[in-house]
C-alpha cells in the first residue's frame, strides 16, 4: 500500500524553483532515502511534506489524505514525525521530557485535568512514560534519562531526536541527515536501529543521507535529487551508477 | 550527593521527588503559619505584599520563563483585576465571587491581547505588550463612570460572611492560601502535557510545531493563564494599596515585575519567589539608600527606576540564572564539597532563540 505520495510538487522561492515537477511514491514499510548535492532541495522537500513551507502546485497525499489544506501542527496527529538536521531539541530540558513532548500528540486531557492534575492527566503521564521508557530501551539511552540536553554530545542529540519523533507513534518518520555529527561506529549502530524501527515499530522511514554506505545497507530504494528535479529513483546501486547522478556530483 | 533510586513512573510525576523536599517544605509551611503569632502587625503586612508579588511573578514565570515570551505590560494585567475586583465587590457582590470575576476578567483579555501578540515574538512582543498596558492605563484614567478616573476608587474592606479579612494577620492567612495553590497550580501545569508544550515552543518553535503542538493555542492559553495569575494577584493588591488610581498600574510596575523573574531566576517556580521577596524587600532598601546618599545625589527623581535597570543589567551578565541559578551553584558546591569545581557551571555562549532570523 502507499503511504506517501508526491505528485508533481513544486515549490519556488523568488526566482529560485527549489522543488519542480517532483513525483515519487513510497509503500507502507519502505526504507527511502533522498541523495543529492548540496542545495538540490531535499530539506525543502521534507519542509514541504512537514508543511512548514506551503506547495505551490502539485499535491502531496499521506495514507490517502491531502495535506495541502493542513496546518502543520495537525501533520503529526496524521502520523508524520520528523527530525532536523542540526537538531532542533528542547535544551533545557531533560532527555526524559524531550521524548514526553513525542507523546503530545496523543495527549486527551482537557486545561481542567491539568490544572488540578486530575486523576485522567496523572493515568494519561503514566502511559506516556511507559512509551518514553519503550524507546529509551530500542535506542540505549538509559544513562541519559535524566541528562539535559544542553550538555549532550552532538550523537546523542542525534538519538534523542530519533527517539522523540518515535514517541509519536508515527506511520512514517522523515530523518534529515541521521548520521551527520556521528563517528563511523555510531554510524555502524545507525544502520541497526534503522532496521530496528522498520521491523519492530513498523514505521516506514524517509530519509535524506550522504553517507553512501549507510544509504545502500538500510535504504530500499534511493531517489537521487538535483537542482530540485528528480534524477533517477531505484536501488542504491543503480542510483549510484546513473550517469545523471555522477554528472551531478562531479560537474 | 542524594541518589534516588526510582522503582515506581509515580515517582516522575509526583510534586515532591523525595522525602527530604517533603520534611523541608512541610517545615516551611509550618514556620509560615507559625509567623502571625509573633511577628509584629508591621511585616506581616509585608509578607502579605510579598506574597501577592509572588503570585504575579508566577504568572509572568509561566509566561517569560516557560513559555518564552516577554511582557512588559503586565502592571496592565494588575490593574485590570485591582479595578474589576474593587468595582464588583463596590456593587456588593462577596469577595470569593469577585475575586473569581477578575481572574476570569484578566484571563479573558490576556486571551484577546495573545491574537494580535501571537504574530510578534522577542523584543517586538515586548514593545506590543508595552503598547497594551499603556492603552489599558487610558481607559483606566478615561473609563470615569467605572473606575473614578483620576479621581481614584476606594477598595471596599474585604469580608467573608461576618469575618473581616482586614486585619493584616487575616489577610496574611488569605494571602498564603492563595499563594499555596497558586503554586500548586503551576506545578500542576508544569508537570502535565500543556507545560511541556509551553516549554517547547520556548525551546524551538519549529520541532514543536512538528511535535504536533499547536503554537497559537499554547501561547494563547500561556497569556490566558499568566493574566488570570497576574488578576488574582491585582485583586488582592487592590486591598493593600486602599485606594485606587490609574498611576498605580505604570510601567515601573510593569518593569518591577519583569525584574523579578529575572532577579529570582527564569525558568524555575522558586525564582518568582526569590524574586517577590527581592522586590518586597527593595523600597526599603532603597529608602536606606536614599538616607546614606549625599544630598544631592538622595533627591533625582528617577533614582529607583535607575537602580531597577542596573540591577537588571547586572543580573543579566553576572548570573542570568538569577537567585536561584546562584542557589544551584551553591548547593552543588556542598553536595560535592571536596571536589567541586567551577568549571561545571562554566557559561557557554548563549543566543536568544526567539531572536533568530527565519
Amino acid at each position: 500500500m502507499t503511504i506517501l505520495e508526491l505528485k508533481n510538487a513544486s515549490v519556488s522561492f523568488g526566482g529560485v524553483k527549489a522543488i519542480e515537477n517532483v513525483s515519487f511514491s513510497m509503500e507502507e514499510g519502505e526504507v527511502l532515502s533522498i541523495v543529492g548535492p548540496n542545495g538540490a532541495g531535499k530539506t525543502t522537500l521534507f519542509n514541504l511534506i512537514s508543511k512548514i513551507y506551503d506547495l505551490d502546485s502539485g499535491s502531496i497525499i499521506f495514507d490517502d489524505i491531502e495535506l495541502i489544506s493542513t496546518p502543520p501542527h495537525e501533520i503529526a496527529k496524521l502520523g508524520i514525525a520528523r527530525t532536523f538536521q542540526n537538531t532542533e531539541l528542547f535544551e533545557h530540558e531533560s532527555v526524559l521530557n524531550n521524548l514526553l513532548i513525542g507523546s503530545h500528540v496523543h495527549a486527551k486531557t482537557n486545561l481542567l485535568h491539568e490544572l488540578f492534575f486530575l486523576r485522567k492527566a496523572r493515568d494519561q503521564e503514566l502511559i506516556f512514560r511507559k512509551n518514553a521508557e519503550n524507546i529509551i530501551d530500542l535506542l540505549d539511552l538509559q544513562s541519559y534519562r535524566n541528562t539535559k540536553i544542553v550538555s549532550l554530545p552532538f550523537g546523542i542529540r542525534k538519538l534523542v531526536e530519533i527517539g522523540r519523533a518515535l514517541c509519536l507513534e508515527p506511520k512514517l518518520v522523515l530523518l534529515d541527515e541521521p548520521s551527520s555529527g556521528l563517528n563511523p561506529e555510531e554510524t555502524e549502530d545507525l544502520v541497526f536501529q534503522i532496521e530496528d524501527i522498520k521491523e519492530e515499530l513498523a514505521i516506514s522511514i524517509l530519509m535524506i543521507e550522504h553517507d553512501m554506505n549507510l544509504v545502500s545497507k538500510a535504504s530500499d530504494r534511493v531517489i537521487a535529487l538535483a537542482d530540485g528535479k528528480v534524477l533517477t529513483i531505484g536501488k542504491s546501486q543503480e542510483v549510484q551508477e546513473h550517469p545523471e547522478v555522477i554528472k551531478a556530483y562531479l560537474g | 550527593m542524594r541518589f534516588i533510586r526510582k522503582t515506581n513512573y509515580h515517582q516522575d510525576i509526583q510534586i515532591f521527588k523525595h522525602d527530604g523536599q517533603i520534611f523541608w517544605y512541610t517545615c516551611l509551611m509550618l514556620i509560615l503559619l507559625s509567623f502571625p503569632f509573633f511577628l509584629s502587625d508591621f511585616y506581616l503586612g509585608e509578607l502579605a505584599l510579598i506574597f501577592i508579588y509572588a503570585i504575579a511573578g508566577i504568572g509572568l514565570m509561566l509566561l517569560t520563563g516557560y513559555t518564552g515570551l516577554v511582557s512588559l505590560g503586565h502592571a496592565a494585567f494588575l490593574g485590570i483585576g485591582a479595578y474589576t475586583h474593587s468595582y464588583f465587590l463596590g456593587l456588593g457582590i462577596p469577595f470569593v465571587f469577585s475575586l473569581s470575576i477578575s481572574v476570569l476578567f484578566s484571563s479573558l483579555i490576556g486571551t484577546l491581547l495573545a491574537i494580535p501578540a501571537l504574530r510578534v515574538t522577542g523584543i517586538y512582543l515586548a514593545v506590543a505588550t508595552l503598547a497594551f498596558s499603556i492603552i489599558v492605563e487610558q481607559i483606566l484614567s478615561h473609563w470615569v463612570s467605572v473606575t473614578g478616573g483620576y479621581r481614584g476608587m476606594l477598595v471596599p474592606d474585604p469580608s467573608i460572611g461576618n469575618l473581616s479579612l482586614k486585619p493584616n494577620t487575616t489577610f496574611y492567612f488569605v494571602c498564603l492560601i492563595f499563594v499555596s495553590s497558586s503554586v500548586l497550580i503551576s506545578l500542576n501545569i508544569l508537570r502535565s502535557p500543556l507545560g511541556r508544550a509551553m516549554t517547547a515552543v520556548r525551546d524551538s518553535e519549529i520541532s514543536a510545531q512538528s511535535m504536533g503542538i499547536n503554537l497559537a493555542r499554547t501561547k494563547t492559553i500561556a497569556f490566558a493563564i499568566s493574566a488570570g495569575f497576574t488578576g488574582l494577584a491585582g485583586g488582592l493588591l487592590a486591598h493593600k494599596i486602599g485606594y485606587l488610581a490609574p498611576d498605580s498600574f505604570n510601567l515601573l510596575i510593569s518593569i518591577q515585575l519583569l525584574l523579578m523573574v529575572v532577579v529570582g531566576g527564569l525558568g524555575s517556580l522558586h525564582g518568582a519567589i526569590y524574586g517577590a521577596i527581592f522586590i518586597g524587600f527593595l523600597p526599603q532598601a532603597l529608602a536606606l539608600l536614599r538616607d546614606n546618599l549625599p544630598e544631592k545625589f538622595a533627591q533625582i527623581p528617577g533614582l529607583e527606576p535607575g537602580i531597577f535597570g542596573l540591577i537588571l543589567v547586572a543580573v543579566l551578565i553576572y548570573e542570568p540564572l538569577g537567585i536561584y541559578g546562584r542557589w544551584l551553584k551553591i548547593r552543588s558546591f556542598f553536595e560535592e564539597f571536596p571536589l567541586y569545581r567551577r568549571s561545571t557551571h562554566k557559561r557557554q555562549r548563549n543566543f536568544l532563540k526567539t531572536e533568530r532570523l527565519r
